[in-house]
């Protein structure tokens, strides 16, 4: 009675749709506040470990280093229950919100790190010798050059945080996979896995897929952009050549 | 106008400088020669403090030099010129020249291309305004950082090598710019292998070698009796290369 071409199946699934649309709700609020907060947390470590200061460097280094060290279901757990066992129990999505932000957050700073030190030192260098503070160099030199770099990694950063959004199932989540767990597992619901869990998967891949797709389209963009620009570059210094012949 | 005082700096455990004390006066062009991995480099780094010395103090226009107050000393005084060039290849000439003038400057968009266009016509390369640097040979991208370095209109302008890095046939083109530089009241200390330029153009030549100024004094002295040895020797290989 589950099966996929079950139509009492899909039907339930139908009646049920205001779960979903909660679910899916959640999900995107959850995973919207992570990503600014991921963002934020990236920029300020991503820039502490390119500073050349050690202590930022360590500081920064020790962040990356726990968060890509543990499991993140295990930190979503002891955000949650540490908080509630102190009494100051914050909710499930502003956990979610935290504990997934804090977590993509490293991964956007080693992101951006790699982003900044691609850049060659002579670039760092040219602003520093026209007085460019670092906040400056970094701003107007820098970071416009290595967005190139950091923008396709960043994408699929993104997109494993709003897939991540089921990790919130561990701590009694509200997010799509867990109200699509809770709706086939349901005493009144129950039953219509296949049909609930392939709408489950489309609303995923209907956000994930233009992003994905933005970020793979993006860099090819960028690569054709740098073929044309080194084409240019030929084809000026052979007519400078054969101007002078 | 630039003063360096018992200027010592290791990497490590390596002492690349050990004890430099130079003066520059203003408008004074000042060529530094010696053998690679004499320090000249980095002589002229820790004139902006692209090296920060290990010990010794560096005063620009009597204002010493710290790690707190060099951005906004070299913002008001220095530019620098690369062997690299190292113009910013996401920016069109354009705005090369336009970006330290506007942010750095407060100059308005207007202000800053009547500069930039007056420092390219320069330089010769006004038809290059609009042009990505990467599409440009190395000695058109040399004169246009050379621009660059007037267009913040700073008083003192450090060269580095600036021909090093180019094809035999642009080296000319650049030290033409340079030449035509010269006859300004802008300071410049330039290091060169270009001893026909250095001959030309400088007042005063200093001679580098293991870390320390082994001999200065004015072209005539230099190229006609240099006192020690080594001058002899590194002039001996130069000329004769
Ligand atoms: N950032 C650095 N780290 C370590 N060693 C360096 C660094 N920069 C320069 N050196 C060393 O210092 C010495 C002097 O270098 P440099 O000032 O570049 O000489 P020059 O410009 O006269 O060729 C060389 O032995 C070089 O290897
Ligand atoms: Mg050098």
């Amino acid at each position: 009675m589950s099966g996929i071409f079950s139509a009492r199946a899909w039907d339930k699934v139908w009646t049920y749709r205001s779960t979903f649309a909660l679910g899916l709700f959640n999900t995107v609020r959850t995973a919207f506040f992570g990503i600014l907060l991921a963002l934020v947390l990236g920029i300020i470590f991503g820039l502490m470990a390119t500073s050349g200061k050690k202590p930022l460097k360590f500081i920064s280094r020790v962040y990356v280093e726990i968060i890509q060290n543990t499991p993140v279901l295990l930190q979503c757990c002891f955000l949650y229950y540490a908080l509630a066992f102190s009494n100051h129990s914050i909710g499930i999505i502003l956990t979610g919100i935290i504990s997934l932000g804090v977590y993509t957050g490293a991964y956007m700073a080693e992101v951006i790190r790699a982003g900044i030190e691609a850049i060659p030192v002579g670039q760092f260098e040219a602003a520093s010798s026209q007085g460019f503070n670092y906040i400056e160099k970094m701003y107007y030199i820098i970071l416009p050059q290595s967005i190139k770099i950091i923008l396709p990694p960043m994408v699929n950063q993104v997109v494993n945080l709003i897939k991540n959004t089921s990790c919130l199932y561990i701590i009694g989540g509200a997010d799509l996979i867990s109200l699509t767990y809770s709706f086939v597992t349901g005493e009144n619901t129950g039953g219509a896995y296949a049909p609930a869990y392939i709408v489950s998967g489309l609303l995923f891949f209907v956000i994930c897929f233009p992003l994905t797709k933005f970020a793979s389209t993006w860099e090819a963009y960028l690569k054709k952009m740098d073929q044309r620009i080194q084409f240019a570059q030929h084809t000026t210094i052979e007519e400078g050549v054969a101007a002078n012949e | 106008m630039i003063k360096l005082e018992h200027v010592y700096k290791n990497f490590g455990d390596l002492e690349v400088l050990k004890d430099v004390n130079l003066e520059v006066k203003e408008g004074e062009k000042l060529v530094m020669i010696g053998p690679s991995g004499s320090g000249k480099s980095t002589t002229i780094r820790c004139m902006n403090f692209l090296e920060e010395p290990t010990s010794g103090s560096v005063y620009i226009n009597g204002e010493k030099l710290t790690h707190q107050n060099k951005t906004k000393v070299i913002r008001d005084n220095i530019s620098m010129v690369f062997q690299q060039f190292n113009l910013y290849p996401h920016m069109t000439v354009l705005k090369n020249l336009t970006i330290a003038p506007m942010k750095l400057h407060h100059k308005s968009k207007k202000e800053a291309e009547e500069l930039a266009f007056h420092y390219l016509d320069v330089v010769g390369l006004r038809e290059k305004a609009h042009a990505y640097p990467t599409m440009l040979s190395g000695g058109q991208q040399q004169r246009i950082a050379i621009a660059r370095a007037l267009c913040t209109e700073s008083k003192i302008i450090l060269f580095d090598e600036p021909t090093s890095a180019l094809d035999p046939e642009t080296i000319q083109e650049v030290l033409d710019v340079m030449i035509k530089l010269a006859k300004e009241n802008i300071t410049m200390v330039v290091v060169t292998h270009e001893m026909g330029f250095a001959r030309q153009v400088a007042d005063r030549i200093v001679f580098m070698a293991g870390g320390q100024i082994i001999e200065e004094g004015n072209p005539e002295h230099f190229f006609e009796n240099p006192e020690s040895d080594r001058v002899k020797q590194f002039l001996g290989k130069i000329i004769r290369k």
